[in-house]
């Protein structure tokens, strides 16, 4: 049976500006254009296209744009074209759906039903570009005792903390589901900016040991890459347990992309799929957390703060309870927006809770059993720009992890296609050609750019607010104000209405 | 010290009050009693009184108690219903709670604060008492005859309040056990600091600054045993950029200071004095938003928003200053059980 | 060196070893001390008593010899060294261990072995004595389990659902029949003689519990192995 699916976005080209240079050619990774010999004109074939847009930016004379097809089934609101294609795809192949980057869908986006507060009269605003204004935060335990030496001097009882200049970090991305030059970018730029990136599960490459200091590596259930040295060389140690694009799920990079350097870096053989398993099967309840936490702190002489990473669940405040007493000194909440290498399209899209509430029930059953002290919390999982940040600090966070939006920064078009291999733009990609396309200098250029920015925004905004470092905004939740939500929204958020005084 | 002299003083102030509340702390006031805890309450009806009185009874022995005497003027209105009780724990109950003496107080100012309507305790400090209401402080001082108090040190207030109703409970100073506030500003990291305030057993129900200050030097000073000096450090530190131009020995102490109790950083204008047995503290914020001024005149130390508040009843000073934002000006007795 | 650690809690216990000068370290008295030996390299530890989880974890060149049995996790990720159980050993032993040899006197609890793997030079072996629990090797990816099936009785060798998702290395089990029904990617043959490392893993268990070699590296066993380092590659669709 003949299933043809028109393509979902079609290549339009403007005979009247091309030149055929032949550019859109070469740059397409998925063969979308070619150059007519007999026609003596280029040709573009849609259905190949996966809209990542490398064409149209690299197009000399922009004689090419990208359009949603109009092309349409019979309107039907509860199957529309997308659900149809769905099962037109699996009748044909019999195959799990599977899809790149965070959920697409029309879910509520808590982020844009908040409001930010500003000073008038009682309190002033502060100026930031002029007055002192403070980004640094230290992540970790904070529980401390007061002891003091024998001339009564304080002594530093502090566990182990992670410094950083402004509370943003780059999300676990391993190298194989990005490129060698991505993880650079990522390794330069986190260094440059006294943050830290993320490994992910895929091992640490040997020349980006000299980035140590501003990496954090991940153990994750496929203990990819983790050894001795690995742990040695990290800032701190994140235990991956879920993710928000795929809770409850493991992670999968086909043998294809498991090319030499990567299954170096993963220490596995070379072309062989490299499978994380759903759970760690030494972790069946919160007490084997713990056992994890420990060994890795024994492992490394209780020097390194170690992270947990767990995706938005619906219980995530009992779970996030029970990681704040195991021993780990930060939780990382992944929200069910969080981008991905690859997952079964059903879970990424059906699986999970926002990160907004999320975390806003972590930070508040924490604080609620006096343990808001034993840990830090990071949110991730689609924070999209300062807005975002500054709300997410407000409602409790410490820190933001962000990894779609440094994606974008390194040029990706969130095309949703990482599992194709084929990322035009260098990044989700182990094919050489493609890699080079992403120059580190320029993608630790343009990632430094954005969270620099985002540094500037979040003072200003914090100015408004009259706060001049952001440990007083920290679940200052009154520096918010929800708007269109409901009662019970805004009680799970902890925020008051707009329009509501204190 | 008559309670007179602080009655002039801010009435040369009247400016910076809109008549909404006043109020003052005198500290070694009570010598007779000083063994035993003054609780001063504002009840709104018999009801609570008695509600109060049973709970009372249940937990401490009462030495004495009785109205606290007033004066009638036409200034000071709709007054609540205003005792003053000596109290000293129930020995036995306070074994059964395993918690030491003063804490087994504050839970008790607590419960009674949250759970009995129409009842609030404003006072609850050993040879201290604090007096307030809704008025001008010259006026408050009046009514309460503060003129007939004698004590070693004392604080008083004149509020001009924002964010909430002047009612008399909200008046400054603020006070729990010994410890007595007075503040001025608006602190714009408020919720940061009471969410985390209250994970250590403080209600913040009259959603105050001062309120929320207060609770934050009792939970540092009395519970986690820092001085008043730390302290103040932790709530208005130096910024990361000053800190790391100190000493090696001060970049130690005020780093881990912020770095374990950040979310106890006060940030937004203040300028706050408080009041403890044998000694006061006033602090600014660390960019010195509001006024302070400083000064001493032989063994006495006073410290206002105005110089000339501090002019108007000793003329004569020996020294006077202003003290940098987040530098604590400490005062304190040469003897410090203040007696 | 030696070690007393009776009534010595866990960090205590381990910082000892850590601080110790010389190579060889005998610890006595072991009850319920997690994490002895992590991430250990130049050591020669010997352990009498009942230690607690996840002892040699990241094990880095270490041996360590315990006389008595082994709780969970043991050898987890472990990269090198050597660990000799003189008794049994409880569930996830070797879990994601890379390299190094884990010998068992007697049997293993549920998950040996589990996502075991290769890298380059390092063939990370785990020999059973007696029999495994369920899910022996599962996700294995590389590396050698064997089980000897000593003095097991009328007990299967191996438990249910063996080698589920194997995807590399190799399972020998000493049995005259698979006990269990196998995942369709894995493959069984049963073979007349072991290859020579195998024999020689199988001798070194035989001497270090001082069993006759010839009853071992002589009887039949059942090789197993998956047929695809990349089970799942038809089953998604792109979408």
């Amino acid at each position: 049976m003949q299933t043809y699916i028109y393509p979902e976005y079609e290549v339009v080209r403007d005979r009247a500006k091309c030149v055929n240079c032949r550019i859109c050619e070469r740059e397409c990774a998925n063969g979308v254009h070619r150059f007519d010999e007999k026609l003596k004109v280029m040709v573009e074939d849609s259905a190949k296209c996966v809209n990542c847009h490398r064409c149209v930016c690299m197009c000399p004379v922009h004689a090419l744009k990208i359009v949603k097809s109009d092309d349409t089934y019979k309107l039907n609101a509860n199957w529309d074209n997308r659900t149809i294609n769905e099962i037109f795809k699996q009748a044909d192949s019999g195959g799990v759906l599977l899809s790149s980057m965070g959920n697409p869908n029309t879910y509520p986006i808590f982020w844009d039903n908040l409001l930010i507060n500003a000073s008038q009269v009682t309190n002033p605003p502060i100026d930031p570009l002029r007055e002192p204004m403070e980004t640094q935060m230290w992540l970790g335990s904070r529980v401390v005792s007061i002891r003091r030496d024998a001339e009564g001097k304080l002594v530093d009882t502090l566990k182990p903390q992670l410094k950083l200049s402004v509370p943003i970090m780059f999300s676990a991305m391993s190298y194989g589901s990005i490129s060698y030059n991505a993880h650079e970018s990522l390794a330069r730029a986190a260094s440059e900016l006294g943050i830290y990136y993320n490994t992910g599960e895929g091992g640490l490459h040997k020349d980006f040991y000299k980035y140590g200091a501003n990496t954090i590596v991940q153990v994750a259930s496929g203990r990819f890459g983790v050894f001795r040295e690995y742990l040695d060389t990290a800032a701190a140690i994140e235990i991956k347990m879920g993710q928000g694009a795929k809770p409850g799920i493991g992670g999968h990079l086909p043998g294809a992309k498991i090319t030499a350097d990567v299954a170096e870096t993963r220490m596995i053989p070379e072309g062989a799929d490299a499978i994380s398993p759903a759970p760690h099967h030494d972790i069946y309840s919160i007490e084997d957390l713990r056992q994890l936490v420990m060994s890795l702190k024994e492992a490394t002489d209780y020097k390194k703060p170690v992270f947990v990473k767990i995706a938005a669940v619906h219980n995530i405040a009992a779970i996030a309870s029970g990681i704040a007493r195991s021993g780990a000194d930060v939780i990382a909440i992944d929200g069910f927006r969080g981008g991905t290498g690859a997952a079964p399209t059903r879970i990424r899209d059906n699986v999970g809770i926002p990160v907004e509430v999320a975390l806003a029930q972590v930070d508040q059953r924490l604080r609620e059993e006096g343990i808001r002290d034993n840990v830090s919390i990071v949110a991730g999982g689609s924070i999209r720009s300062s807005g975002d940040l500054l709300k997410a600090i407000a409602l409790g966070a410490d820190a933001c992890y962000i990894g779609t939006a440094a994606l974008l920064a390194m040029g990706c078009h969130l095309c949703r296609s990482c599992h194709s291999g084929k990322c035009n733009w260098g990044i989700a990609t182990q094919r050489p050609d493609l890699v080079k396309r992403l120059d580190p200098d320029e993608g630790a250029r343009r990632l430094v750019n954005l969270v620099t920015a985002w540094k500037h925004e979040l003072e200003e905004m914090m100015g408004g607010m009259g706060i001049n470092s952001v440990e007083a905004l920290r679940g200052n939740r009154l520096m918010l104000r929800g708007i269109g939500l409901t009662d019970r929204e805004l009680n799970i958020l902890g925020v008051k209405s707009a329009g509501e005084s204190m | 010290m008559s309670g007179q002299r602080m009655i002039d003083s801010i009435a040369v102030m009247r400016e910076r009050s809109n008549g909404l509340g006043g109020g003052f702390a005198g500290y070694g006031i009570y010598p007779d009693y000083k063994e035993f805890y003054a609780f001063h309450l504002f009840f709104d009806s018999k009801e609570a009184r008695k509600e109060t009185e049973s709970f009372i009874l249940r937990h401490f022995e009462i030495a004495y108690s009785s109205e606290i005497q007033t004066r009638k003027i036409p200034q000071v209105t709709d007054e609540p219903i205003i005792w003053r009780y000596f109290l000293a724990p129930l020995s036995r109950k306070l074994a059964d709670s395993h918690l030491d003496e003063r804490e087994y107080v504050a839970r008790c100012v607590n419960r009674i604060n949250v759970c009995i309507d129409g009842a609030y305790v404003f006072s609850s400090g050993k040879n201290m008492g604090i007096f307030k209401g809704v008025g001008y402080p010259e006026d408050i001082g009046a009514f309460y005859r503060l003129d007939e108090y004698f004590g070693y040190c004392w604080t008083c207030h004149g509020r001009y309040p924002t964010n909430t109703p002047g009612w008399w409970g909200g008046a400054h100073p603020f006070g729990l056990l010994d410890y007595s506030i007075v503040h001025n500003g608006e602190i714009s990291s408020y919720d940061a600091n009471r969410r985390y305030i209250e994970m250590f057993g403080y209600k913040c129900t009259l959603k105050t600054d001062t309120e929320v200050i207060t609770y934050i030097i009792d939970y540092l000073v009395r519970k986690r045993g820092l001085t008043m000096q730390e302290a103040a450090k932790v709530i208005a530190p130096s910024f990361w950029a000053t800190i790391s131009s100190k000493s090696e020995e001060a970049q130690r102490e005020e780093t881990f200071l912020r770095r374990a109790f950040p979310s106890l950083l006060v940030t937004g204008p203040f300028s706050i004095i408080v009041g403890y047995t044998g000694g006061i503290m006033a602090l600014n914020d660390r960019l010195k938003l509001r006024s302070a001024v400083c000064a001493t005149k032989g063994d006495l130390a006073y410290v206002a928003s105005e110089e000339s508040a501090i002019r108007k009843v000793e003329p004569d000073l020996d020294k006077v200053w202003s003290p940098a934002g987040g530098e604590a000006a400490v005062f304190e007795l040469y003897d410090k059980e203040g007696v | 060196m030696k070690i007393d650690a009776k009534d010595m809690a866990c960090e205590q216990l381990n910082a000892a070893i850590k601080a110790s000068a010389d190579r060889k370290i005998e610890v006595t008295d072991v009850v319920g001390q997690r994490y002895i030996a992590t991430a250990c390299s130049d050591k020669e530890i010997e352990i009498h008593g009942t230690p607690g989880n996840a002892m040699g974890a990241y094990l880095d060149g270490a041996t360590i010899a315990l006389y008595g049995n082994a709780q969970e996790a043991t050898g987890d990720t472990m990269n090198g060294g050597e660990i000799d159980v003189f008794g049994s050993a409880g569930d996830a032993t070797g879990y994601a261990m890379r390299g190094g040899k884990i010998f068992i006197r007697g049997d293993v609890g549920y998950r040996c072995g589990i996502h075991m793997k290769a890298y380059r030079d390092n063939k990370p072996a785990i020999v059973i004595g007696g029999r495994a629990g369920s899910f022996l090797g599962e996700y294995q990816a590389g590396g050698t389990i064997v089980v000897l099936g000593d003095e097991i009785g009328d007990k299967p060798v191996v438990g249910y659902f063996c080698g589920t998702g194997m995807h590399g290395g190799e399972m020998y089990l000493r049995c005259d029949r698979i006990p269990v029904t196998l995942p369709p990617q894995v493959k069984a043959e049963q073979i007349d003689a072991i290859p020579s490392d195998v024999k020689a893993l199988v001798e070194r268990w035989c001497k270090l519990f001082d069993k006759d070699v010839k009853t071992y590296t002589g009887a039949k066993f059942f090789k197993l192995t998956p047929d695809s380092e990349n089970p799942y590659k038809r089953m998604y669709t792109s979408n």
